[in-house]
């Protein structure tokens, strides 16, 4: 997997992304614009294009680093907690902050992604039956569990529709002004670059980065308030991505390793690739309407999942 | 008797047994020696029906495994491997009486239980028979779990690695325990064990396995040879003889 | 003699919750009230011990507590089947048996290929298929909301009926069709129930003690399946009912022995959903649903038992 190949692919696929839509603007009109398709470009196209770079980079990113801070390869904000911690903490702004700013929205969701990662990570030191494959049900369980916790809120409150189709991963509702919370994400793909070779150490184990003079403890921290963050701005600007942090960060270390310094860059690079694929494969498939980005993601992320365990399965049996 | 015939078994394309077949003779008691990785443990999993081989055939008595009635099975032949972590939370004596499962289908008669108090007897656990396991230590546990199988009264008693863990006093009075099973009950006792002297002070026969592959069988006096050992691990090991007792030299 | 002492006061608060349930209160005529209140009473009867008796199965099987056979994906593909007709067929939907019995067939038919391809290779590993089958539930689930997000608010609220279990509306022919259901399928199981205690022990042991481990196994998830398929099928999700119910008949019995834990979930199970049904209907009238309840506090349970220190 050459960077070389994944840029290209990227440059491409982000042109087709941009003259992609209802609104038809033909890549030869680019330097001669109507006043409305400028417009279109900006307020839309633009802001939808970047926000899928972000949002795959830095989610696969976030997935890249709980799996080395876990030492599991399938853990990921899907399956830790992460996401559905986020959610309940959105329905609980909701209910508590009606007139809450979006900011504040996300603070409140940012303290509940983060205290359920850090519950996950806990039961992951107590549990002591460490089997690969069991890590991820009990943390897919411990989703499930929190999940009743804000079914039962959004239930009382009639708010169970809404927080579904708020929270539905979903570009299309992307537009200038409504979108530039997504970068928060960039400066937090950059420190976790810069910290990259630090996860690697602390994915070697407590002893092991103690023994080598590491703060281990502080650095698990820093990787799971970058996760959590992440996470939350993603949520809040496009909706739930499903499995994209699980499926990207695999595919990279199976041909990268898992040196940080190394896979991350990729996995930031085919993460925005993955994303931006299935955004244009959702915008083609029942044009003029949508797919959903939750829902292409979800379908063939699950499916290169269960392809995923599949092959590792076959690997060692 | 049990025989192997041509076992082989392989993981994700990796063999891990490659034509084994060797015979274990009955009242005797047989060690499998090797390397790491020399396909002991599979091999004792294979002849035990914990594992299914690849190809050949395992014959208990003449008869093909698979033909076997898992329950008459059973009757016939126990296994222990080593690791013996259990979930449920039991005492001694009910561990010991599941032993009589295969017999009683868990309604235990008096007959039953006699059986099982003569095993508890047997290991010397009388005094802890009612503490839990989680209770003791990790040789009081391995030997309740051997307190099991010979409550299980079968003909054939298999054991991978049973003296895993364990200190010298338990080793010993364990290793003590089966000599006894072969000698006064006329048990056939098959063993995995990493310790060349316990196989060679204790065991009729030997079985040595690398990569794979039987390299080597015979009796104590065929097998604790410089140039046997050498054959299977490898190394110049020196034998001297201590209190009638073939003890081998390979600290150094 | 003190398991006999516990199990009878189970069964003592059991039916003294259900006499509660059927007598106090009684407002409007006798003949009206009473036979609803009954049937109600039947069918937590039902699925509250199906429930409570497939949990425990499966994490004995599973050798693991913490475990539910609700995971496997049953109840996010039940889910997807009932939004998936609410969002073709709208308003004119399915009749109630229909749709009870195809949703029981399309579960089967989800458990009999996901079995398929987990046992058709030997040795593969029981959380590997329950975490196949969580992932397809997962995707499942996303093509579930990808439908609500469209379905029009009115009829959104009739999938949201279905999310939740409820007692109240059970229609007495389907009543009487699970009846039979559950009771062919307990009388198949009973030839199973002597090698519980030694599946507990673990495979190795089971296999050691002549137990057809593959043979057992493999009947027993089936049995699961059809339980929890029929039980969701007659009254909706609940998916941490058995998950409770289990763990609580363990901690409460303290013993080994299946008989007595079965018996012990089953009677706790009712406990948990007459008592839960008499919250829901007298205390917060309606305000909110039994399953959403069970479901809380069956969480926070759960996670109760993952942060304590577990000997899993």
């Amino acid at each position: 997997m050459k960077k070389r190949y994944l840029l290209i692919a990227l440059v491409l696929l982000s042109f087709v992304s941009l003259f992609l839509g209802v609104k038809n603007i033909h890549p030869l009109d680019l330097f001669r614009l109507s006043e409305e398709q400028l417009q279109v470009m900006l307020v839309s196209r633009i802001p939808r294009l970047v926000s899928i770079l972000v949002a795959g980079a830095a989610l696969s990113i976030s997935g890249l680093i709980m799996q080395q801070l876990s030492r599991n390869k399938f853990v990921s904000p899907t399956t830790a907690g992460t996401d559905d911690a986020a959610r309940l903490g959105i329905l609980v702004a909701l209910m508590l902050f009606t007139s809450a700013s979006l900011i504040e929205k996300m603070i409140v969701a940012f303290v509940f992604a983060l205290a359920g990662t850090f519950v996950f990570m806990k039961i992951l030191d107590r549990v002591k039956y460490k089997d690969a494959i069991f890590i991820p049900l009990v943390g897919l369980m411990f989703g499930n569990v929190i999940g009743s916790l804000t079914t039962f809120f959004a239930y009382k409150n009639n708010l169970i529709q809404n927080i579904t189709a708020w929270l539905q991963g979903d570009f299309s509702g992307i537009l200038s002004g409504r979108y530039e919370m997504i970068y928060i994400s960039i400066p937090l793909v950059i420190v976790a670059y810069l910290f990259a070779n630090k996860f690697t150490i602390a994915g070697m184990g407590e002893e092991f980065a103690i023994n080598l003079g590491l703060k281990h403890k502080q650095i698990v921290n820093i990787g799971l308030v970058i996760v959590a963050l992440v996470s939350v701005v993603v949520m809040l600007t496009v909706g739930l991505i499903p499995f994209l942090g699980l499926v990207v960060p695999n595919l990279v270390t199976i041909y990268a390793g898992d040196n940080l310094k190394k896979s991350l860059p990729l996995t930031a690079m085919l993460g925005a690739l993955f994303v931006l694929f299935c955004d244009i494969l959702g915008r083609i498939l029942i044009y003029p309407y949508e797919v959903p980005i939750g829902l292409t993601v979800g379908v063939i992320g699950s499916g290169l999942f269960l392809y995923l365990l599949i092959r590792r399965k076959a690997h060692d049996a | 008797m049990i025989e192997a015939k041509h076992l082989s078994k392989s993981y994700g394309g990796k063999p891990v047994v490659e034509g084994v077949s060797l015979r274990v003779e009955k009242g005797k008691m047989t060690s499998f020696i090797g390397p790491n990785g020399a396909g002991k443990s599979t091999v004792l999993s294979m002849i035990s029906r914990l594992l299914a081989q690849d190809s050949g055939e395992v014959l208990i008595e003449g008869k093909e495994i698979g033909q076997w009635k898992s329950n008459e099975l059973a009757r016939k032949i126990s296994i222990l491997k080593q690791s013996n972590h259990i979930n449920v939370r039991l005492t001694v004596r009910e561990l010991v009486s599941f032993g009589r499962f295969p017999y009683s289908q868990g309604k235990l008669t008096a007959e039953d239980w006699k059986h099982v108090d003569e095993a508890i007897r047997y290991m010397d656990m009388q005094d802890m028979q009612g503490k839990y396991l989680d209770q003791l230590s990790g040789g009081q546990n391995q030997r309740a779990f051997i307190a099991m199988v010979i409550a299980q009264n079968t003909e054939y008693i298999l054991l991978d690695e049973p003296l895993n863990n364990l200190d010298m006093k338990h080793s010993v009075q364990i290793m003590k325990v089966l000599r006894r099973l072969v000698d006064e009950l006329g048990k056939t006792v098959v063993l995995v064990i990493h310790d060349i002297n316990f196989a060679s002070c204790y065991s009729d026969h030997i079985v040595a396995l690398k990569e794979g592959k039987v390299v080597r069988e015979g009796s104590v006096d065929e097998m604790i040879t410089t140039e046997a050992l050498k054959q299977i691990y490898e190394m110049d090991i020196a034998i001297q003889s201590i209190n009638g007792n073939r003890i081998c030299v390979y600290f150094t | 003699m003190t398991h006999k002492w516990k199990l009878g006061s189970l069964a003592a608060a059991a039916v003294a919750l259900i006499a509660v349930f059927l007598f106090a209160n009684m407002i409007g005529s006798f003949d009206y009230v009473f036979p609803r209140r009954v049937f109600k009473v039947l069918a937590i009867v039902m699925t509250g011990g199906a429930i409570a008796f497939a949990t425990l199965v499966f994490q004995t099987i599973t050798n693991n507590r913490i475990l539910t056979p609700s995971i496997i994906g049953l109840d996010s593909l039940y889910m997807l089947l009932q939004t998936f007709v609410i969002f073709a067929f709208g308003s004119m939907s399915l009749s109630a048996e229909l749709n009870f019995i195809f949703s029981i067939a399309l579960m089967m038919v989800f458990v009999a290929l996901l079995y398929r391809l987990m046992f058709k290779r030997e040795g593969r590993n029981l959380y590997f298929l329950l975490l196949v089958g969580l992932v397809l539930g997962t995707l499942f689930g996303s093509l579930s909301t990808f439908m609500q997000v469209l379905i029009d608010p009115n009829e959104f609220m009739r999938v949201q009926d279905k999310m939740f279990a409820s007692f109240n509306n059970i229609r007495t022919d389907l009543l009487l069709f699970a009846a039979i259901g559950l009771a062919l399928i307990g009388l198949y199981s009973m030839r199973f129930m002597k090698f519980l205690d030694v599946l507990a022990l673990g495979r190795e042991q089971a296999v050691n003690l002549g137990i057809p481990y593959d043979y057992t196994v493999k009947r027993l998830l089936i049995i699961v399946a059809l339980l929890i398929a029929i039980s969701t099928a007659l009254v909706g999700p609940i998916t941490f009912l058995g998950l409770l119910v289990a763990n609580v008949a363990h901690q409460f019995m303290k013993t080994y022995r299946h008989s007595l834990l079965i018996a012990g979930s089953m009677l706790i199970s009712i406990i948990a959903l007459v008592g839960g049904q008499l919250l829901v209907e007298r205390v917060f009238t309606f305000s909110t649903t039994l399953s959403v309840i069970i479901n809380f506090i069956g969480g926070g349970y759960f996670l109760y038992l993952l942060l304590r220190e577990n000997r899993t």
